[in-house]
């Protein structure tokens, strides 16, 4: 290889410029679909504009664009989210700066400097989506920014194939350097509390369940097929049609939109009776940034860190930031709140009377024959039953939404029935609320667990009865059993003709490998790393404990990088190992005062052996003579020659004389 | 940052001196050794750089922020590119171990500029890339590919005629991610020759007046010591026909243009001028009159050399210019 001037000051050349501009390029696509769009495909532009002209001619552009983009980019930032603190806007920063610093880098020192910004900026878009395929094409996608690292160093970017070389380089050291990492992703200290910042719910929008309901607001959500929350139950599930978890009670309706109401006045839980078929089980809950978990029908207690409503449902204290895992008990056959209050009926009875006229007509015509409570219910279902379909993309709703959606369209999903029929039994006088929760969820017999998409997400309706207490009523079944039976996914279906059906089983496979994913890194928390190591004998897990693992850990990798790096640098070859036995007769004999220099010969050692003692042994020429032939003889010694030689070396006793 | 770094220097060399006095493996390098000079570990230092001790600040504020959102893919990101830089202490110096320096040569140099050295470089079994030798000021970067030798070239400034020492030469890499700096002392035992240095505008040969218009070809052919066999692509006109006839076999005359003889250079006829300006114009002469393939006779004190032509003669009476006691 020729000799040229280090470049190590010097200006990129074109192949270091273009890799490095891959390398902004590649940490700023994650965060593409999160950044406001007056930000991220510009970036983008910009990035690959001064890639090409950077092609034309190497010049930095000048302050008196840069510094005003940067004063733009900070004002738009603040415009955008309010302030530059936290993730979205510190991100967003990031990235713009990021891109902006490609501008000014005309030197190998700034070009590093931006591949380590570049690292900084790719890792940030985890902090928004942790999915297994992110993650792992994020850190495969690490290899970039060390491939470009690896280019800028001298010489590389002359190689014959220097992207080639790079690139090989990157990949081996995240190869070579996934020990130390998995060592300490598993042992880093996790933090008990955040820092700073509430994680996980600052400025995102939360997903699932909404609070409130009105027609058409679920509408986002019964098209959504990520999980929302995994059920492991310890017997075996219960019957499809019994999987409803109840996650939030609507009592308040104002004509448009159900609400909570005021919770506050009511938190004396309703008092179960006769709870039977009690089912164990632990509920894995995707983010939400929500209060919710959804229990299966009435838990009868509220795991740590979460209160159980008067009404059973169950909040956590605080938002759902992270994947979290809860321990519940719940029955399917019960008597809830034998006993109503006086409040607790007015509440379930309300209704306005200005909105719905026809609806509350046809209540009241059911009152007058004389129907009972059972009579009622059983009419408005079979009403249901007889003439409504089930569709997610129902016809819009005016003011006097429950009379058209009953009189007119007949068509309608979950919300509308449920709504619709709540409003009937409160007119007809019989206490009803709505329930929101999830109902049914795909079996996966891999794992073992109930996976509940939030397009599985429902809405049913509770109606008292005497003597029964709440009764879980669901309108939509009387429409579309197969909803209930089959799960959210075969009453959506539209028709199987593409073979869906092929790629929707597909998918539920893969879910196992995001459960695995999710119990495994995403959940990965301190209670884990205790429970982890506790296994390998190590109980009340401090953080010096882990600190200590940690330094053992890369102490060991230490050692075996050493090893591997110092391999290979003295070959043991044969000849080396039968010089290594000679010296060992030279220093032997050294000891007993045979004077030994390093351009002493074997013949030469052996003559100032016989100076120092007439009557050296005939051992000893056998080994001198034994040793030349070996060394200088014209056959290469083979390794058993060798081995035979050294321990004819080990068994010579130095003679007496020599002494 | 480069000013920041080279406010510290006063400071760092103090350092570097501090150490070699105190630290005796350092300063065991110092000694010359003969060639080839193998890379071992007992040799091989490693030093985070400037952008190492950056970066890993870097690394430790997305460790910090992994941690503080308890996002375990952030984490788990962060650690395998903190894997990788700790890994890449390892395969930088696998660059260096067991690369030796095989061979040191230096072409043609006159006192007053640049010395090429050559460094050869044997690298074994390995591609070796991105490597740098530095000899203060002059720094080169070369690459290695297995089983083959590599050549950097260095160019020093030679200040004084005579044996010039390369001295201590620093082998050094930052590869493959620039976070460490892996170095090696090697202090080969090798002299270069530097020539004298040509004065400038030496004035021209001192042709003896008996050369003027007075052919002198056929004068040498009587010698025969200037006679040897005709080769095959021996000029004709080098043929010295009279002898050939005389010996019944095709002589060639040894050198072409013995006719020069008359050229001497000689140290004690240069009048008037101070001992290294002498010997800086005989070299231009020296240099002039082999340029110009002309016979001469080099006179210093004590010893002579030609008359004679050709590269061997020029290069002998270099080396004497050069090796001439100082005054």
């Amino acid at each position: 290889m020729s000799a040229a001037t280090p470049s190590a000051q010097g200006r990129p050349d074109r192949r270091q410029f273009d890799l490095l501009c891959l390398s902004v390029a590649v940490a700023l696509a994650p965060h593409l679909e999160r950044l406001p769009l007056w930000l991220g495909p510009p970036l983008l532009v910009l990035v690959a504009l001064r890639a090409w002209l950077r092609r034309r001619a190497a010049f930095a552009v000048s302050s008196w664009l840069r510094v005003p983009l940067a004063g733009l980019l900070l004002l738009l930032v603040i415009v955008e989210y309010g302030n530059v603190f936290g993730r979205a806007p510190g991100a967003a920063l990031a990235c713009g700066l990021l891109a902006l610093k490609l501008l000014e880098t005309e030197s190998i020192r700034d070009a590093r400097v931006v591949v380590g910004f570049s690292a900084f900026v790719l890792m940030s878009a985890l902090l928004f989506n942790q999915a297994l395929t992110t993650t792992l094409l994020l850190c495969a996608a690490l290899i970039v920014p060390l491939a470009a690292l690896v280019v800028l160093q001298p010489t590389v970017a002359r190689q014959p194939r220097p992207l080639t070389t790079a690139f090989r380089v990157g990949g081996t050291l995240v190869l070579a350097g996934l020990p130390a990492a998995l060592a300490a992703f598993v042992l880093i200290p996790r933090l008990s509390a955040p820092l700073w910042g509430s994680p996980g719910w600052d400025e995102q929008a939360r997903i699932g369940l909404n609070d409130s309901m009105q027609p058409g607001s679920m509408t986002d959500l019964l098209v959504d097929d990520t999980p929302a929350m995994r059920v492991y139950f310890d017997g075996g599930p219960p019957a499809p049609a019994q999987q409803y978890f109840r996650a939030i009670v609507l009592w308040d309706f104002d004509g448009a939109t159900w609400t909570r109401g005021d919770t506050r006045a009511y938190l004396r839980p309703e008092p179960v009776e006769d709870a039977r078929l009690i089912h164990d089980y632990r509920v894995v809950i995707e983010p939400t940034r929500r209060h919710w978990v959804p229990a299966l029908d009435v838990p009868l207690e509220a795991p740590e860190q979460t209160r159980l409503g008067s009404d059973h449902t169950i909040a956590s204290f605080a938002p759902i930031a992270q994947p979290r895992e809860f321990a519940l008990r719940s029955a399917t056959r019960y008597r809830l709140a034998t006993e109503l209050t006086s409040a607790e009926r007015t509440r379930a009875l309300g209704y306005p009377a200005a909105f719905n006229p026809r609806t509350i007509a046809l209540a009241e015509q059911w009152r007058r024959e004389g129907l009972d409570e059972s009579a009622i219910v059983r009419t408005a279902l079979a009403l249901f039953n007889a003439g409504f379909t089930y569709t997610l993309t129902p016809p819009l709703l005016g003011r006097h939404s429950i009379d058209e959606f009953l009189f007119e369209t007949r068509a309608g999903y979950c919300e509308h029935f449920s709504s619709a029929f709540v409003f009937l039994m409160r007119a007809s006088g019989i206490p009803a609320r709505v329930v929101t929760g999830y109902q049914g969820g795909w079996w996966n017999p891999i794992g073992d667990y109930l996976l509940v998409r939030h397009s599985d997400a429902h809405a049913w309706a509770e109606v008292w009865q005497t003597g029964r207490g709440w009764v879980r009523v669901d309108p939509t079944a009387a429409v579309s059993p197969q909803r209930v039976e089959q799960g959210a996914s075969a009453a959506n279906r539209g028709g199987d003709w593409f073979g869906a059906g092929f790629l929707r089983d597909l998918r539920n496979q893969f879910d196992s490998v995001n459960r695995l994913w999710t119990t495994a890194v995403i959940q990965f928390n301190a209670l884990r790393q205790s429970q982890m190591l506790g296994r390998f004998g190590i109980r009340d897990l401090t953080p010096e404990h882990l600190l200590a693992l940690l330094t053992g850990a890369i102490v060991v990798l230490l050692l075996v990088a050493t090893v591997w790096a110092l391999r290979g640098t003295r070959g043991p070859r044969r000849g080396d190992r039968l010089d290594a036995a000679w010296e060992r007769l030279r220093r032997r004999l050294a000891r007993h005062g045979v004077p030994v220099s390093p351009q002493q010969g074997p013949l030469d050692f052996a003559a100032a052996v016989h100076r120092r003692s007439a009557q050296a042994d005939a051992a000893f020429d056998a080994l001198v003579a034994r040793y030349i032939a070996l060394r200088y003889g014209a056959a290469e010694p083979t390794a058993e020659q060798v081995r035979a030689f050294g321990r004819e070396v080990r068994k010579f006793r130095v003679p007496s004389a020599v002494q | 940052m480069a000013g920041g770094i080279a406010r510290f220097a006063p400071l760092r060399a103090r350092l570097v001196a501090l150490a070699e006095r105190k630290l005796p493996a350092l300063t065991r390098l110092r000694r010359a050794e003969p060639l080839p000079i193998t890379l071992d570990r007992r040799r091989i230092y490693v030093v985070p750089t400037g952008y190492g001790v950056v970066f890993a600040l870097l690394t430790a504020v997305m460790l910090t922020g992994a941690l503080n959102y308890g996002n375990n893919p952030a984490l788990l990101l962060t650690c395998l590119l903190g894997g990788a830089c700790f890994v890449s202490v390892f395969i930088g110096f696998r660059g260096l171990s067991g690369l030796r320096l095989a061979q040191v040569r230096a072409g043609e140099a006159h006192a007053g500029s640049d010395v090429a050295v050559e460094l050869v470089f044997a690298p074994g079994r390995r591609d070796r890339l991105a490597l740098r030798v530095v000899a203060e000021p002059a720094e080169v970067a070369f690459a290695a590919e297995r089983g083959r030798e590599a050549v950097a070239v260095l160019a020093l400034p030679a200040r004084e005629r005579g044996w010039f020492r390369p001295g201590r030469v620093r082998i050094v890499t930052t590869f493959p991610l620039g976070m460490f700096v892996i170095w090696s002392w090697v202090h080969p035992d090798v002299s270069v020759l530097i020539y004298p240095r040509p004065e400038p505008d030496a004035p021209p040969l001192p042709h003896g007046g008996e050369r003027e218009g007075v052919p002198r070809a056929g004068e040498a052919e009587d010698d025969p010591a200037g006679l040897r066999d005709y080769r095959d692509h021996d000029p004709p006109r080098r043929i010295a026909w009279r002898a050939s006839v005389r010996h019944e076999r095709l002589l060639a005359r040894e050198h072409e243009r013995q006719a020069g003889l008359a050229l001497v250079l000689d140290y004690d006829a240069l009048h008037g001028l101070g001992h290294e300006d002498r010997i800086s114009r005989l070299t231009a002469w020296v240099l002039q009159a082999s340029a110009g393939r002309e016979a001469f006779v080099l006179v210093l004190p004590g010893q002579s050399f030609g008359p004679a032509i050709g590269a061997a003669h020029r290069a002998d009476c270099l080396r004497a210019l050069a090796l001439l006691p100082t005054a």
